[in-house]
């Protein structure tokens, strides 16, 4: 289903006058209807990653394939029609557009009232009280977040990238999110590529992969990595030249 | 009616035929219909043009609808209409210009109204302006709305330019009298070489009084906006105007916000924000599958809403 071939990226640093790479030599492939997490050091290129697969981002180099299509050159607005989704770490608040008018768009399609209804209660939100809301900076960074979640649900696309879902979410409502998230991979609904820190949601992942520093630097099913993560106390002992790469 | 006219009063006032209400439709300087309610009186001005209409004390629930459309060019209107609202009253009007041009000369309305509302009545003013027609003669439309508010009436003027018109000047004035509130949004677009002017000034001179001002507005292609605000307040009061404008193209939008407190109890406030749609509005789009163009469209479309 994604096929990630070499993928590297790097920026310019105009203080250090130099290039830095983000990505370095990024190889991963993910199958169908897999539920993959995503995790590691803060700055050690996740949400580069997940924006290089959504294309909002341009990688600098590598390939990436799409239910076996080069999707590399491709716009943002193409890869959404190939079935890309992407739930935004820090959610986008507009002046004007309600939560209807957002679902409704990701839908693709006109949504009777109940199934509006339906994405928001399934994110825990009180349908009746979202639904005319514009998603503007009224809303709280939880309430924007549950907001972001269940427009990729109703997107229901074949590949869809959460990049760090818990955040901004808070305890009460965390739990619910586990439900959503489990309740996601249960129905198989395409597969979900996971940016997150959070135990509970690795826990459910068929695979884990470590990024840190740029590279992968572990991947495995949850049951080898997990315990190593957890053991370190600390994805800190995922930097760089501390743990050998095994994938 | 001309079929213009009836196009035109689609557009600005939905209109659906002949309402069940008072209403009073100007044509090309002329009466097209007219009709009173056993509430609402419509009365045509003996020293100028224009009309008075008078909403009697506790009249709850009506509408009076007063469209006014210049059908071709060369025509320049000038009206003046006059708003009685009696106390305790609470009422809808539905004002609205159209203004269509297929021929070499301008097309002008200049609508003057005045509102006086009495204590406790209550008004939702809606005002939609349009220009169409494919000639070269300007489209213009100069509204003036001057409102005077006594003790707890309240007033809300939704005030909405939606394309075609050339050339505008929007002044507004109102002065408000104690615990009396006034809440204006206003949404303009401009496009091509359109300029647009509004003007407000609001006197808060009741104790307890309040004003909301709201206008948002879009400058396309090469068209300029000029938005200016005056908040005066003699009292212990609150105002607050916001203006949030987009600009696209080489579009310009100016802002100039006045704020005058003659009372350590006046909270007055003033916000302004003019840039260009955030990319990160038109990327999130994108990936729910619209193309640029249409994330665009989508953003203004509901930021106009």
């Amino acid at each position: 289903m994604l096929e990630l071939e070499h993928i590297s990226f790097t920026v310019s640093s105009a203080a250090e006058q130099a290039e830095k790479g983000i990505l370095d030599d990024v190889s991963l492939t993910v199958g169908d209807n897999r539920f993959v997490v995503i995790t590691g050091p803060n700055g050690g290129g996740k949400s580069t990653l997940a924006k290089i697969i959504m294309g909002i981002e341009r990688p600098s180099s590598g390939r990436i394939l799409f239910d076996g299509q080069d999707i590399t050159g491709l716009s943002v607005t193409e890869r959404a029609d190939l079935g890309i989704a992407y739930a935004f770490q820090q959610p986008v608040r507009f002046k004007g557009l309600t939560v209807s008018d957002l679902v409704g768009l990701s839908a693709r399609k006109e949504l009777g009232r109940g199934e509006l209804c339906q994405y928001l209660t399934e994110v825990g939100l009180c349908a009746r009280d979202y639904i005319d809301r514009d998603v503007n900076a009224s809303l709280s960074g939880g309430e924007i977040k549950r907001i972001e979640i269940a427009m990729a649900l109703a997107r229901g696309a074949k590949l869809t990238l959460f990049d760090e879902p818990e955040a901004g979410i808070d305890l009460w409502s965390f739990n619910h999110l586990i439900a959503v998230f489990q309740k996601l991979r249960r129905e198989t609904r395409g597969t979900s590529l996971i940016i997150s820190h959070q135990e509970r949601i690795l826990d459910i992942a068929d695979e884990i992969v470590v990024l840190a520093a740029g590279r992968i630097a572990a991947r495995g099913h949850k049951d080898e990595v997990l315990p190593k993560l957890l053991e370190t106390g600390s994805s800190v002992n995922f930097c760089e030249g501390k743990v050998e790469a095994n994938a | 009616m001309n079929k213009i006219t009836e196009e035109l009063l689609k557009i600005v006032s939905d209109w659906k035929g002949i309402p069940d209400a008072a209403y009073n439709i100007r044509e090309d300087t002329g009466c097209a219909g007219r009709r009173s309610t056993e509430n609402i009186r419509i009365d045509s001005k003996t020293d100028k043009p224009g009309i008075d209409i008078r909403v009697k004390p506790g009249t709850r629930g009506e509408m009076v609808y007063i469209p006014a459309c210049v059908t071709h060019s060369a025509v320049d209107d000038l009206v003046y209409n006059d708003f009685y609202i009696g106390a305790g009253a609470d009422v809808t009007i539905v004002a609205g210009c159209g203004v269509h041009s297929d021929g070499e000369e301008e097309a002008k309305h200049n609508g003057i109204h005045r509102f006086f509302l009495e204590k406790g009545a209550r008004v939702l003013y809606l005002e939609k302006h349009i220009g169409t027609g494919g000639g070269a003669g300007a489209r213009v439309i100069n509204p003036v709305t001057d409102a005077e508010l006594a003790e707890d009436a309240y007033m809300e003027m939704n005030t909405t330019q939606i394309g075609g018109v050339d050339s505008t000047l929007r002044k507004t004035t109102a002065v408000l009298g104690k615990n009396a509130r006034m809440v204006v949004k206003e949404k303009l677009l401009t496009e091509g070489v359109q300029t647009a002017e509004s003007d407000f000034v609001i006197t808060l001179a009741g104790e307890g009084s309040g004003a909301h001002l709201i206008s948002r507005s879009v400058a396309k292609q090469r068209s300029s906006q000029l938005f200016r605000s005056r908040l005066i307040g003699e009292a212990a009061c609150s105002g607050h105007s916001e203006c949030d404008a987009i600009i696209m193209d080489d579009g310009v939008v100016s802002a100039i916000p006045e704020l005058t407190a003659h009372n350590v109890d006046a909270a007055l406030i003033h916000e302004a924000a003019i840039g260009k749609i955030a990319g990160e509005q038109i990327t999130k789009l994108m990936t729910l599958g619209l193309t640029e163009k249409q994330a665009e469209e989508k953003i203004i479309e509901g930021f106009l809403k």
